[in-house]
């Protein structure tokens, strides 16, 4: 079978000591479902690896003073999607977590590595066999990118789950190293760079995630498209948001799609088309049609990208009919 | 009888599903090393210099082999020699054996296989069949007679101009099949163990002991009477491992040069480059039928995308064309079918071998044909049903035949007339047909020495020992030679102990293939308990002053047939007969029917002593926005003869429509224009999760086959066949289109309706 390479591993026992490990240099591992396959097919080889498994402060779910979701990036992602308090109040959340991968993988894999998985590629998740056999790229040590030939930059597909679902509710992640902590809103974290779509430094920890508590008569929802109904990462992803106001016209509406860059995309423009005008058949068609000419799926994911493309507009109506529906 | 056609557990079962069968890798030894291939990255190229001084330098490695240390040519069949074991001078595709690395460990080894430096001269390559029969294509493999083709087959049965003249409508189409991979969960492992007094013993985890142990000993030059095969148990092969391979090569060599035992795992990624799975196939196939639905002839041309070597290669060119002779009749029949090397992994026989992809072709035509004719699919083969006992068009002898039956099930069991055409529209049922062989005929090298034999032991324990050389993969064989003997001998299931896959210990089988060890050893088996239990019948027979005849021997006794009362547990018939004839033992083995098939050149091929039939319905949902096709219910009809054991019999028909509707809708074994695998892992080569499986349904209908022990015939490969055309025949009425293109996914699926729509 593959083989992991040899390296030291580090278990600190508190956020301080593991901010301290993390100082001097290393990968960091949670769930380690991201990090191990990646480690089996060569695409890193830290020799230190921190592991942030006995870090209990990192684990559970709260709901602070003014009603936002508090979650730690320890938390496993089934007992996120089990949790009652975020099923009644962030469900799109729920049901995003529970459509990560397969039960045993949300068992161990956590929401902080969720927020940070690596983004990916069909030329670059593959052994170093064969990644040898046919040149490397921008994202490992080549020169070329084998979606995009003539590209300069990786556009390895943003590949997580929850991230879309957490930007469409306003949420913010808190990083925190020995320099000190930073509170920023979840979309500025990802860059369009598929080789470092994260700003996070090497020696940040991701703590937490903070959504805000939705206003009353929020609808959200998460689709994902896949070609198994389990196991697979998203070949697309739509998250939605919208919160009607009077008359139930369209107060405010966000919609992020996940699976095409490097980073989700938040579809803009919605404002002339969405916002104040009731959710009807036209609204939903223009909806549908801005979210069309807004995402250019391209062939980082290995199903079909044409087909990706015509069929996003489908899946954003559907998820709009079944919010406009009473 | 007493236990045949009863719902039993497998023995076997419950420590498969608690982890505790030890399966090749499992297996340790004292001093072991592990060994890692060195495999090619290039599509095709020339092997200037090997150099493992620097592997060798890696403190750990014991010893790198390379093609030099065993220029041999070998191949499953005896006509196709066309592999070394470590290509010598040419690797012709992109994970081609180069050379192999000994450690004391696997990741020492596969450090040091990283070492291993190869010059290499890169040669153009080719990947696709059609361009590689083209004029100036590179010469892929150097044992072709004529530019890259393993082999070129054209038959023709009746008069095929007059049964076209007489047809009045006629459907003509092209098709292909992509390729698949076998997806076996447990990958290729294999020890060599090589004794001090010059004996060798490989484990390995191959469905084809007896073919492995001759090509050892083919190429490592060793008498075969020197060399041991073991199989444990095998977490799945599907036909995937049923040839020798380079790790079993590797590790006997590696074996013999170090005096350690050596192990090579296959990583996923090896097992696709291993291969040997179902070839692509392009078809060509037109039929013509008469205005009342009466089929007449039958015109098929075939290109086989072959991989680098030939493997079954030659046996596939024939099943291509010669399998398509059943279940309906013909008057005429012709084909042609040319197997090509490309510079891609080796495919060979993948479970319904050769027979699939132009079953596909068939059965969709079918469905044309009766849509042209305004009738209803099911009607449309009833009408053309061969005659009991009558021979196919190209001369295979057909007894036992429950197609007819098989419909009925169908058609009865999926509400088929109140759906056929009247769901809504997105929603549809399809029907398909097929046969399959119950085991080929003849032995993949010519001898007339028995296909499977068994050799039993009873003692005064009351136990019975069945050694037979039939390989358990998951199909039950084992359970199935304990029901015999249980059934013949009176014994309980307990007290049967099953040795199977050792060739010292055990009697030549075949192997675990062309569906085969039912009909063949449960044969031999039968003949040897008969025997046996003559002998224990006597015995008890002379204290009781009756004849042989009125005793019966069942549920752990020997008891009076006609008065039960009269008994005695099973042990002391037993030590009666022990004590009259010394020593219990006997044999029993099988020898297939010569007189079942056409003398022409290929007749031979196709031939088998039973054939099983199966039909399927499948109904399915089609997004006619997304393309998403969800198949909701296959309906599976089978006449597997008879049912020896229902609980098995279900398992496999379940397990092959799975097969064939991941196949439909799933699986993509693709290359990228580089020669590269698109994706060889189960993350990007989509195998169905239970979540995605259909609701299947199993039908068993027993037609009791003469030649089959009780009457049985197989069930592990026939019930495939039809998943797919159904699949296909399902969506066109669901949404009106015909996909001829396999795989059915979203995107190709939407393709077509936008065609569709357009026209």
């Amino acid at each position: 079978m593959l083989t992991i390479p040899p390296f030291e591993i580090v278990r600190p026992r508190s956020l301080g000591a593991a901010m301290d490990a993390i100082a001097t240099g290393g990968v960091l591992v949670a769930g380690g479902t991201d990090l191990v396959p990646n480690l089996k097919r060569g695409l890193l080889d830290p020799k230190r690896v921190v592991s942030l498994r006995q870090v209990g402060e990192l684990r559970g779910v709260r709901v602070d003073d003014e009603g936002a979701l508090v979650a730690g990036a320890g938390t496993v992602l089934a007992d996120l999607a089990q949790d009652a308090r975020v099923r009644e109040t962030w469900a799109a959340l729920a049901r995003a977590a529970e459509l990560v991968a397969s039960p045993p993988i949300r068992n161990v894999a956590t929401l902080g590595g969720n927020v940070c998985l690596d983004t990916r590629c069909p030329y670059y998740d593959q052994t170093t066999f064969w990644r040898s056999a046919l040149g490397h790229c921008l994202k490992t040590c080549g020169d070329v990118c084998h979606v995009v030939p003539s590209g300069r930059r990786c556009v390895a597909a943003f590949s997580a789950d929850t991230p879309p679902v957490l930007i469409a509710y306003g949420a913010t992640v808190t990083l925190a190293s020995t320099r000190g902590r930073r509170t920023i809103p979840l979309q500025d974290l990802y860059t369009a760079d598929g080789a470092k779509h994260t700003t996070r430094s090497g020696d940040e920890i991701v703590v937490e995630v903070r959504v805000p508590r939705p206003a009353a008569g929020t609808r959200a929802t998460y689709v994902k498209l896949r070609t198994r109904a389990s196991i697979d990462f998203p070949a697309l992803s739509i998250a939605l948001v919208m919160v009607p106001g009077a008359d139930r016209a369209v107060q405010s509406m966000t919609l992020v799609v996940g699976a095409l860059g490097a980073k989700p995309r938040i579809v803009d423009g919605l404002g002339s088309v969405a916002i104040g005008r009731p959710l009807d058949a036209a609204t939903i068609e223009a909806i549908a049609e801005r979210a069309r000419a807004a995402c250019h799926p391209l062939d980082n994911v290995d199903v079909d990208a044409e087909w990706r493309r015509a069929v996003l507009p489908v899946h954003v109506r559907r998820a709009l009919q079944a919010m406009a529906a009473p | 009888m007493n236990l045949i056609g009863k719902r039993l557990p497998r023995s076997d079962s419950a420590e498969r599903v608690t982890g505790r069968t030890r399966y090749t890798d499992d297996l340790s030894f004292p001093g072991m090393l592990h060994a890692k291939i060195v495999r090619s990255p290039h599509p095709h190229a020339r092997i200037l210099q090997i150099d493992p001084t620097r592997a060798l330098a890696v403190p750990g490695v014991r010893a790198v082999v390379t093609g030099k240390d065993m220029p041999t040519r070998y191949g499953i069949l005896p006509w196709t020699h066309d592999e070394y074991p470590l290509a010598v001078d040419r690797a012709l595709y992109v994970g081609d054996a180069v050379a192999a690395v000994a450690a004391i460990d696997e990741a020492t080894a596969t450090r040091a296989a990283e070492l291993v430096d190869i010059q290499w001269e890169v040669l153009p390559f080719v990947l696709d069949p059609a361009e590689a029969l083209a004029e100036g294509a590179p010469k892929v493999n150097d044992t072709a007679r004529e530019g890259n083709v393993t082999k070129h087959v054209e038959l023709a049965f009746g008069d095929l101009d007059a049964a076209m003249g007489r047809a009045q409508v006629f459907v003509e189409g092209d098709y292909s099949f992509h390729g698949s991979t076998h997806a076996a969960i447990e990958p290729h492992c294999a020890i060599g163990i090589w004794e001090p007094a010059g004996v060798l013993t490989v484990y390995s985890a191959t469905q084809v002991p007896h073919y492995l142990h001759r090509e050892l000993a083919h190429v490592l030059g060793l008498g075969a009477d020197r060399i041991r095969v073991v199989q444990p148990p095998v977490g799945g092969a599907f036909g995937g491992k049923s040839e020798p391979f380079d790790l079993e090569f590797c590790v006997a060599k590696l074996a013999m040069i170090t005096g350690r035992p050596v192990k090579i795992l296959y990583t996923r990624e090896e097992v696709f480059y291993a291969h040997r799975g179902r070839h692509p196939m392009r078809m060509h196939m037109r039929v013509g039928a008469t205005r009342d639905g009466k089929l007449t002839a039958c015109d098929a041309r075939t290109l086989i995308d072959g991989g680098a070597y030939a493997s079954f290669g030659l046996v596939t060119t024939y099943y291509s064309g010669q399998l398509l002779a059943a279940p309906l009749a013909l008057d005429a029949y012709r084909f042609r079918s040319t197997r090509v090397y490309t510079n891609k992994p080796a495919c060979g026989p993948k479970r319904g071998h050769g027979s699939v992809q132009p079953r596909f072709a068939f059965e969709v035509t079918i469905d044309k044909l009766a849509e042209a004719l305004a009738l209803d699919p099911i009607e449309l083969r009833r009408r053309n049903l061969l005659a009991p006992g009558s021979r196919t068009v190209n001369e295979l002898a057909i007894r036992s035949n429950g197609f007819e039956e098989c419909l009925r099930r169908v058609e009865m069991a999926s509400g088929w007339k109140d759906k056929f055409g009247k769901l809504p529209r997105g929603r549809g049922v399809g029907v398909a047909g097929s046969f399959y062989i119950s085991g080929t005929n003849y032995p993949i090298y010519p001898n007339e020495m028995p296909q499977s034999a068994v050799q039993l032991k009873v003692d005064r324990s009351g136990r019975v020992t069945v050694f037979a050389g039939t390989s358990e993969i998951g199909q039950g064989a084992d359970a199935m030679l304990a029901l015999i003997v249980c059934e013949e001998l009176g014994v309980e299931p307990e007290s049967v102990r099953v040795v199977t896959g050792d060739t010292d210990l055990a009697p030549v089988d075949l192997g675990a293939y062309s569906s085969r060890i039912t009909m063949m050893a449960g044969n031999a088996c039968l003949r040897g308990a008969r025997s046996l239990a003559d002998r224990v019948r006597s015995a008890v027979a002379k204290r009781w002053e009756c004849s042989p005849k009125e005793v019966a021997l069942a549920a752990g006794r020997a008891m009076l047939r006609e008065d039960t009362a009269k008994q005695v547990p099973i042990a002391e018939a037993f030590t009666w007969a022990e004590t009259d004839e010394g020593t219990l033992g006997a044999v029993g083995w099988y020898q297939s029917p010569k007189d079942v098939h056409g003398s022409y050149r290929g007749g031979t091929i196709g031939a088998s002593p039973a054939y099983s039939f199966t039909a399927h319905v499948a109904q399915v949902s089609v997004d006619v926005e997304t393309g998403e096709v969800h198949v909701e219910r296959i309906w599976i009809a089978h006449d597997c003869g008879r049912a020896l054991n229902p609980v098995i019999v279900e398992g496999q028909m379940e397990g092959s429509a799975y097969m064939g509707f991941a196949e439909a809708i799933f699986e993509e074994h693709e290359f990228r224009a580089s020669g590269l695998h698109r994706g060889p892992s189960l993350l990007d080569y989509r195998i169905p999760t239970t979540l995605d499986t259909p609701e299947l349904e199993s039908l068993i209908v027993e037609s009791i086959d003469p030649e089959g022990p009780y009457g049985a015939k197989e069930a592990g490969e026939g019930p495939l066949h039809p998943s797919i055309p159904a699949i296909a025949n399902a969506i066109h009425d669901a949404v009106g289109i015909r996909l001829d293109a396999l795989p059915f996914t979203p995107p190709r699926v939407l393709k077509a309706l936008q065609e569709k729509t357009r026209c």
